[in-house]
């Protein structure tokens, strides 16, 4: 999706002088288009993002559309405290762009891992949570949301090349998007993990399990009557996200369903415990938290299984 | 201070700070009171404000935003913040705390957690310059504040970018929350760390409006490096027993000690509105 964001970006700036491009020394073979266009509306910070997120906000109260850059770890939780005194407090359109969600940066480890962003970025008030499932969405989700008059955090994917199938970047903000239907169970994703989830509904399907498949990008502001008109048809609805269990995508379908007394079972599939020190690729450490194709299978088999028992 | 004025614009302010904080009973008067000559300088005509909404007008970022108090008196005294809303200081429902909020006329920025003004000033120092336009900046840290990393992120970025519309004022008065600065994280010498990180460094006297306005107007905003007022101030200035104590960091004054500080400061304001020319 880092492509597809740069390009995006470089529209944009071409028709807005108000967007500038701030990164804290990340963006090697993906900038340089946007440096060569725009030179004077480029800057790097260095490795200082708590300065990076301080500078966008005095840049956004004089009028500036400024997106700022890092791994999503760093975006987000390095420079918290300024996100929630700069551009939440103050309502300014800042926009902070966490790249790498949950385990895209496998070898690099648990330093690397983007597995809390989403639940401090919705705990904002007036912060509008993006997590794009694939580039194209990532491209329609910028341009729905650029130019919101208050913050925004966007949480991109690595990949460039995988598509969702029965997306076609379809993006509405504040709604979610059906991309399979079926009648037996829901699965609800967030974020890059949504090709897994489509590889495993598929797989699904051969076994004689047909899945209703959503892809949730608009965390904040969240997809409720989506969210309500999917879980009210099914018993068992699995989220899936490559993030804690506690906090985004897992935690926001537990809180719809409780707080509108719906009787359906939410199964979460996500981050639940901390590493072991050993680590791997993004395939390996996803099959490890029960984020594979085959996991989320084997997830959805025994939950309805369960069910069925029960 | 304005044209005209015999008496420096501090003493009406140190006694809206006392005023206000016996009121509403709080603290923070000693750190109020230590910038409160370096905000009257401002406030005094220093910076270019027609009015608080006026896009083109220079920003105040108070960082040390503890202080807030003296910026409210300098905001009233300036009219754009009433009498009876001053009066709501601390109190329920009131847009006044003890640090302040951008929804107030006249407070640019928000503040409160120490080490984030000066990269928010950077940003908008930043904006005029990309903007084209002539407008300063001002921020007003603590020493203390210079205790966060953060801070130091944004001095290599103010003079990297040679943001010379930027210009910093450190209220240099020695002390922290629970003790003095030599003795917590030694942030000795001050000066000549700004000046290793590429500023220019003025040392002035914290306390006298006339030179602070001097230096000030004396300054290139519009070309070379980012500038820093190293300002030597003394906590509670003005009033005796507050003077370099730690405590009053904390607390609020008694009937006794009101009565006490409110006589020293109309006695000082007098003194110089006898001794003016």
């Amino acid at each position: 999706m880092r492509r597809s964001f740069v390009r995006t970006l470089i529209d944009l700036a071409e028709r807005d002088p108000r967007v500038v491009l701030l990164t804290g020394d990340l963006g090697f073979m993906v900038f340089e288009p946007f440096i060569e266009r725009f030179p004077d509306r480029f800057f790097n910070l260095g490795v200082a993002e708590q300065n990076m997120v301080g500078v966008a906000t005095g840049l956004a109260e004089a009028g500036f559309v400024p997106f700022t850059y890092s791994i999503a770890t760093f975006a987000s939780l390095r420079a918290y405290e300024f996100i929630r005194n700069g551009p939440v407090f103050h309502q300014l359109p800042v926009r902070i762009v966490g790249v790498g969600g949950g385990f895209e940066y496998g070898t690099a480890g648990p330093s690397h891992h983007g597995t809390e962003d989403i639940a401090v970025m919705r705990a904002l008030p007036g912060m509008a949570v993006i997590a794009p499932a694939d580039h194209a969405q990532a491209a329609s989700a910028m341009l729905a949301c650029w130019d919101l008059p208050g913050p925004l955090y966007l949480r991109l994917g690595k990949d460039d090349h995988a598509i969702v199938p029965g997306l076609d970047g379809r993006f509405r903000l504040g709604r979610a998007e059906v991309v399979r239907n079926g009648d037996d169970v829901a699965i609800i994703a967030m974020g890059a993990i949504a090709a897994e989830v489509s590889a495993a509904a598929a797989a699904l399907a051969v076994g004689g399990i047909e899945a209703t498949v959503v892809v949730a990008a608009s965390i904040s502001p969240a997809p409720v009557d989506d969210l309500i008109e999917v879980v009210e048809r099914f018993a068992t609805v699995v989220t899936v996200e490559a993030h804690s269990v506690v906090g985004g995508l897992g935690s926001l379908v537990s809180e719809v369903v409780a707080e509108r007394g719906l009787g359906c079972r939410v199964v979460r599939c996500g981050v639940r415990s901390a590493g072991d020190g050993t680590g791997g690729g993004e395939a390996y450490l996803n099959n490890r938290h029960g984020l594979s194709c085959d996991a989320l299978v084997q997830i959805a088999r025994d939950a309805l299984a369960g069910m069925r028992a029960s | 201070m304005p044209a005209g004025d015999a008496v420096p614009l501090g003493y009406a302010i140190r006694r809206l700070i006392l005023e206000q904080s016996k009121r509403a009973h709080v603290g923070h008067i000693g750190s109020c009171l230590s910038v409160a000559d370096i905000i009257a300088t401002l406030y005094g005509g220093t910076l270019d404000i027609g009015a608080p909404d006026d896009p083109e007008r220079d920003r105040f970022i108070l960082s040390k935003g503890h202080a807030a108090l003296a910026l409210y008196a300098a905001l009233h005294v300036r009219g754009w913040l009433s009498a009876a809303e001053l009066d709501t200081f601390c109190g329920d429902a009131s847009r006044l705390g003890v640090h302040p909020e951008h929804v107030v006329p006249g407070v640019d920025f928000s503040t409160g957690s120490l080490g984030q003004g000066l990269s928010v000033a950077a940003g908008a120092a930043l904006a005029a310059r990309l903007l084209g336009s002539r407008r300063r900046v001002f921020v007003l840290l603590s020493d203390a504040e210079c205790d966060e990393g953060s801070t130091w992120e944004a001095i290599m970025f103010a003079a990297h970018h040679r943001l010379a519309n930027l210009v910093a004022i450190v209220d240099l008065n020695g002390q922290q929350a629970l003790g003095y600065t030599k003795d917590v994280l030694d942030l000795s010498p001050m000066a000549e760390r700004w000046q290793a990180f590429g500023w220019d460094v003025q040392v002035v006297d914290g306390h006298d409006e006339k030179q602070l306005g001097a230096v000030i107007s004396a300054l290139d905003t519009v070309s070379g490096r980012p500038h820093v007022l190293v300002a030597q101030t003394v906590f509670g200035r003005g009033v005796s027993f507050m003077e370099g104590q730690i405590r009053w960091h904390y607390l609020p004054m008694s009937d006794e000690q009101y009565v006490q500080a409110l006589r020293e400061v109309d006695d000082a304001s007098c003194a110089a509105a006898l001794s003016a020319p």
